[in-house]
């Protein structure tokens, strides 16, 4: 049985903002339903009294003093711009909400 | 017909919730070094951390996480001993890195309260608001649509983004499940949101401005039929910013769900944008694909972890709570509940409480600073504060009380000072309104009073002392009403042989 | 005088004692690539300007009798994954193409302080995601032992530059293998250091809990100068190590082994790996025990899940990491004719811009974080991470340092697995553990294998802060087998540029 299928692919493609072709999606979704066979071998080492591991430091509380540091000149900001206009960046426009 | 808000509460039962967020006031971003200074150039206060460009990290700031377990004390909350942050991902222009780096299942503070008091129809009643995390997290760009009609996101061309507000620190304030305000939903919400915003302003770690945006309030409600115990569907109302606002919304979205409720519809879990002319609520723009942040642990933070003995630190240094605060400074002022409110209304308190601690009267600060100073703060459209300090205002206090100016004289000299002409010595020296005390000076007067009016001073003489008041006019309005009219009253008599 | 065959310990001393200039050596490794590189293809970009003025600064301050670091003056190849201020940095992708970085790395900052002298930026797999630089927008880089084979991944161009001596040091990133993996099959040295060792500030994210910075370079004691240049302290990377690095050069130069135990991991070799490649490996072992080290044979019974756990965490992070990528604030822009709202734009760029490997694992790490998955994947590997720890935790506790072969085989033939994901990621097999735990993990040449006379690498693993330890080990191993064949691997390279 495939792990995953055509339309679960398009719609993590939509959540990764991935525009992807018909093609690529079917092509993705034969290589991805073969990767995941392969790692889904993780669930049977995993079991319930390991403790999960996100970092492999055991470094805590590292932050800095709250002193102002010199920022970027704003040309330097907008350097890589695709487009900019007032000293701001410009985009197209936006049509969803924000958060 | 459509159900009015009298209706609304007595066949529904409303369950709120809140989420504030509030912008720190620390002098650098939540994860890098730029200034968080308002108002400044467009995208002048960016770095290759708050621009998310590729390569950069972020640093946690050292007083974000103070003021983090500030607020937790100040709410009761528990100061965890282990938290993380977490990554937030989804898409937006005004995001830089396209996530949010915030705090997710394991935030800083959890499980406090807040307890506010609303006037009800059965006197003052105590709201228990509960609280179910303080987190931190990082603010957003600003965009500034182009084009289009309205300067508004829809309809515009393009829009014009400015990163100086990206990675401002942010607190998110989370209530739990608010059950039982019934029709006074609206009322605790604000006073809940007012109360908080209270004590982040005498903890000093926001500028809790709601026109700027550094407090900002999500307003979620939802109804059940009374008495069913079935929680309903719930809708969030963003953009809501004014503590008037708050009030409105709840009392707006109560209206809308019960007329749908009534007409047999389903209320959608969406959220909502505060229209603040009409007091109603649109919906927002549904999201193409359902949302799902991905939350997982942020690889570039390492866990905070604050020892007990730091807690307790910033414990010991926390201010009075507000509401304490109120109530010890109506006892000891003695000051009636509606003067007091007025004062918490006029947000004067603080200003009468220094100038009460300059050695002013309080019934006389509060008099000054609510009375005359308020009234041409009002008619110029300022604040009170703008147009006299607590200083100014103690020292004229205290020339009326050692007798240097009569109240009359007090008033010309805040005119004064209000005006720009100085100090209230400078402009008592400028106006010359000081105190006529001079004996001699004061004999003159009344003896060309005597003069002016010898019947009256006869008939004093013949022991009829009311009739002296006409001469102590005469005298009062010879010296400008610069004499203190007990020593005039006092000298004339015994001049007069009436002692 | 010709001094690219030499190494940069003796390129050093020969600038010491002003044998050559700086600008006279960079000059040479200019033409020299001008005279391989159409074959190789090492770098993306040359950076003629900047280095020879940093040669000359160089220069001027020798001649003034400065005291310079050990390294001033030698020439370095730089991976394009690392900022550097107005140097394109690419990652390899088409959607950095244009992209110059407003800032330096630290990485880079130290080197310029160190007055290395950066040549250019070299080729790698796109985001430094696959194990042979064929993913690169910009066209493969061969392997100088035969032209027709892959270098290695991800850093393939800084390890072919080296063995094509173009370079005598580079900077290379390590995420599952990429600094040693690319070592190994180009018969030089590469160090993934203990993660944090090295800041990772201005290193463009791959999977940030795993990517690691490191030396590259055809000799041990080469790697540890460099090593001493780059790794310390840095307060803008959070998972930085504060404390002083271990004393790599003084290490690479002790040649003593003497009653060191050295664990041969029985997962990582046997089965599944060229004959070749084991003969190889089993008579550096035979020079260790000659030079007076014990071997004992430890099991590691968790690293036969390491591989499936990597190919779910370093995606999952990549998903998150690669976001940034959205057209917005720099890099590529497709589709904005005015037709297209942001959302589009941003959708229409990353199909354009990410190559098929990257999207591959974009979309492989959102699906591993998704709601209804992230136990299941993300969180399981997570504990699989655990648990390598531990045989990690349990190996060391028998033996000072682990040994392995690097990489499964020699290097293959370009286009070879192209089109075969799972047996691409095979090649990281015995480099993988060593990243998901943090700790050290050095390539060096071993020889050449039987069937095809290509370089085979040997890994030594050592705790996490005792990189110290793998200098040791390798300094020695290096040594008698130089001995042993007389001289160096790389002395036996093909002659390049021929035509
Ligand atoms: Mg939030
Ligand atoms: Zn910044």
């Amino acid at each position: 049985m495939a792990a995953i299928s055509r339309d679960e692919v398009a719609h993590l493609a939509r959540l990764a903002r991935i525009e992807m072709s018909s093609d690529e999606l079917d092509h993705l979704a034969s290589e991805l339903d073969q990767i995941l066979h392969a790692v889904d071998r993780v669930q049977e080492a995993a079991k319930d009294n390991v403790p999960p591991t996100s970092h492999p430091l055991p470094l805590k509380n590292v932050t800095r003093p709250d002193v102002v540091i010199p920022s970027l000149s704003p040309e330097d900001a907008l350097s890589g711009a695709p487009a900019s206009d007032e000293q701001r960046f410009k985009v197209p426009q936006i049509l969803g909400d924000a958060e | 017909m459509a159900l009015k808000y009298d209706d609304v509460v007595e066949k529904y039962e409303p369950t709120l919730g809140l989420e504030v967020h509030v912008e720190l006031n620390t002098n650098t971003k939540m994860f890098c070094g730029c200034s968080t200074e308002f108002g400044a150039e467009p995208n002048t206060q960016t770095c290759p951390v708050c621009l998310g460009l590729p390569g950069s990290l972020p640093v946690v700031n050292e007083v974000a996480i103070e003021s983090a377990i500030k607020i937790g004390l100040a709410l009761n909350c528990s100061i965890a001993p282990f938290s993380r942050f977490a990554r937030k991902n989804y898409f937006y222009p005004d995001m830089p890195k396209d996530y949010q780096i915030s705090q997710y299942d394991e935030p800083i503070c959890v499980n406090g309260f807040l307890d506010v008091e609303i006037d009800t129809d059965e006197g003052v009643k105590t709201f228990r608001v509960e609280i179910e995390r303080v987190h931190m997290e990082e603010d957003t760009g600003k965009s500034l649509h182009v084009g289009g009609a309205t300067g508004r996101i829809h309809g515009a061309e393009y829009s014009l983004l400015d990163y100086n507000r990206a990675g401002i620190p942010l607190m998110e304030i989370v209530t739990k499940m608010v059950p039982g305000t019934g029709k006074y939903a609206p009322q605790v919400a604000r006073a809940y949101v007012t109360e908080l915003r209270d004590i982040l302003r005498s903890l000093g770690v926001s500028d809790v401005k709601m026109e700027q945006g550094s407090l900002r309030c999500d307003a979620n409600v939802s109804l059940s039929p009374m008495g069913s115990g079935i929680l309903g569907t719930r809708s969030e109302t963003k953009n809501v910013n004014s503590l008037r606002s708050v009030e409105r919304a709840i009392h707006g979205e109560m209206i809308r769900q019960a007329n749908l409720l009534q007409n047999g519809e389903r209320i959608i879990q969406e959220t909502r944008h505060f229209l603040e002319e009409s007091g109603e609520t649109r919906p927002g723009r549904s999201k193409e694909t359902a949302e799902d942040y991905r939350y997982f642990q942020e690889p570039d933070l390492v866990p905070v972890a604050p020892d007990a003995s730091w807690i307790e630190e910033i414990r010991s240094t926390l201010p009075e709570r507000p509401s304490v605060r109120r109530k010890r400074l109506q006892a000891e002022w003695a000051v009636p509940d509606k003067e007091m409110t007025a004062m918490i209304n006029a947000e004067l308190l603080d200003t009468v409480e220094a100038t009460v601690k300059l050695g002013a009267d309080p019934t006389k600060a509060r008099t000054w600073w609510l009375g005359e100073i308020s009234r041409v703060a009002n008619e110029k459209e300022v604040e009170a504060t703008s147009l006299m300090n607590p200083d100014q205002v103690a020292e004229i206090i205290l020339l009326v009380a050692s007798g240097e100016l009569t109240d009359k004289l007090a008033r010309q000299v805040v005119e004064g000072v209000i005006n720009g002409e100085g100090t209230p010595r400078e402009v008592i020296e400028k106006r010359g309104l000081k105190v006529v005390s001079d004996d001699s000076a004061l004999m003159a007067a009344i003896e060309g009073a005597i003069a002016s009016q010898p019947e009256t001073a006869d008939r004093v003489r013949g022991g009829n002392i009311p009739a002296a008041g006409a001469l102590i006019g005469a005298v009062m309005k010879a010296t400008g009403g610069q004499a203190d009219a007990a020593r005039v009253r006092e000298l004339l008599l015994k001049h007069l042989g009436q002692e | 005088m010709s001094f690219i065959f030499k190494s940069a310990a003796e390129m050093s001393a020969a600038l010491s004692s002003k044998e050559v200039s700086a600008v006279d050596l960079a000059q040479q490794h200019f033409d020299r690539i001008e005279k391989v590189d159409g074959d190789v293809h090492a770098f993306l970009h040359l950076d003629k300007e900047g280095a020879l003025a940093q040669a000359k600064t160089i220069d001027a301050k020798r001649a003034a009798g400065e005291k310079l670091s050990p390294l001033a003056g030698v020439p370095l190849a730089l991976k394009d994954v690392m900022a550097q201020r107005g140097i394109p940095t690419t990652c390899g992708s088409k959607m950095l193409e244009n992209w110059r970085p407003p800032y330096d790395s630290t990485v880079v900052t130290r080197l310029k302080d160190a007055g290395i002298v950066i040549l250019g930026k070299t080729n790698m797999d796109e985001f430094a995601m696959g194990s042979s630089t064929e993913n690169s927008a910009y066209g493969p880089t061969h392997n100088p032992w035969d032209l027709s084979r892959i270098p290695g991944g991800s850093g393939g161009g800084s390890s072919a530059a080296l063995a094509a001596f173009e370079a005598p040091l580079a900077i290379g990133t390590d995420t599952g293998g990429s600094i040693r993996q690319p070592a190994a099959v180009t018969g030089t040295v590469g160090v993934k250091p203990t993660y944090g060792a090295v800041s990772r500030y201005g290193l463009v994210a791959f999977s940030s809990s795993l990517d690691q910075a490191g030396p590259c370079a055809r000799t041990v004691l080469d790697t540890a100068l460099l090593h001493e240049v780059i790794a310390g302290h840095d307060a803008k990377d959070s998972s930085s190590i504060n404390a002083p690095a271990p004393a790599v050069v003084a290490a690479a130069k002790k040649l003593d082994v003497k009653g060191m135990k050295i664990g041969v991991i029985k997962e990582l070799g046997g089965d599944g790996f060229q004959k070749g490649v084991s003969e190889r490996f089993n008579e550096a072992l035979d020079e260790l025990v000659k030079a007076g080290a014990e071997i004992v044979e430890v099991s590691c019974p968790n690293f036969e899940y390491a591989l499936a756990a990597y190919y779910l965490i370093a995606p999952s992070e990549a998903s998150s990491n690669l976001a940034r990528f959205d057209s917005m604030r720099y890099g590529l822009r497709v589709g904005d004719d005015g037709t297209h709202g942001a959302e589009e734009v941003m959708s229409l760029t990353r199909q354009a811009g990410f190559g098929k490997e990257v999207k591959r694992r974009i979309i492989l790490g959102t699906y591993a974080l998704s709601s209804g998955y992230y136990e299941a994947y993300y969180g399981s590997a997570q504990k699989v991470r655990t648990l390598i720890m531990r045989d990690y935790e349990a190996a060391f506790a028998k033996a000072d340092v682990l040994v392995s072969p690097t990489a499964p085989t020699t290097a293959f033939k370009i286009g070879e697995k192209a089109d075969d994901p799972v047996a691409m990621y095979l090649n990281d097999i015995a480099t993988i553990p060593v990243n998901m735990a943090g700790i050290g993990g050095m390539s060096l040449p071993c020889g050449l294998a039987s069937e095809d006379n290509l370089p085979v690498g040997f890994q030594i693993m050592t705790p996490a802060m005792k990189d110290d330890l793998m200098y040791q080990v390798g300094g020695t191993l290096e040594a008698a087998l130089n001995s042993k064949w007389g001289s160096s691997l790389m002395s036996q390279a093909p002659a390049l540029g021929a035509k």
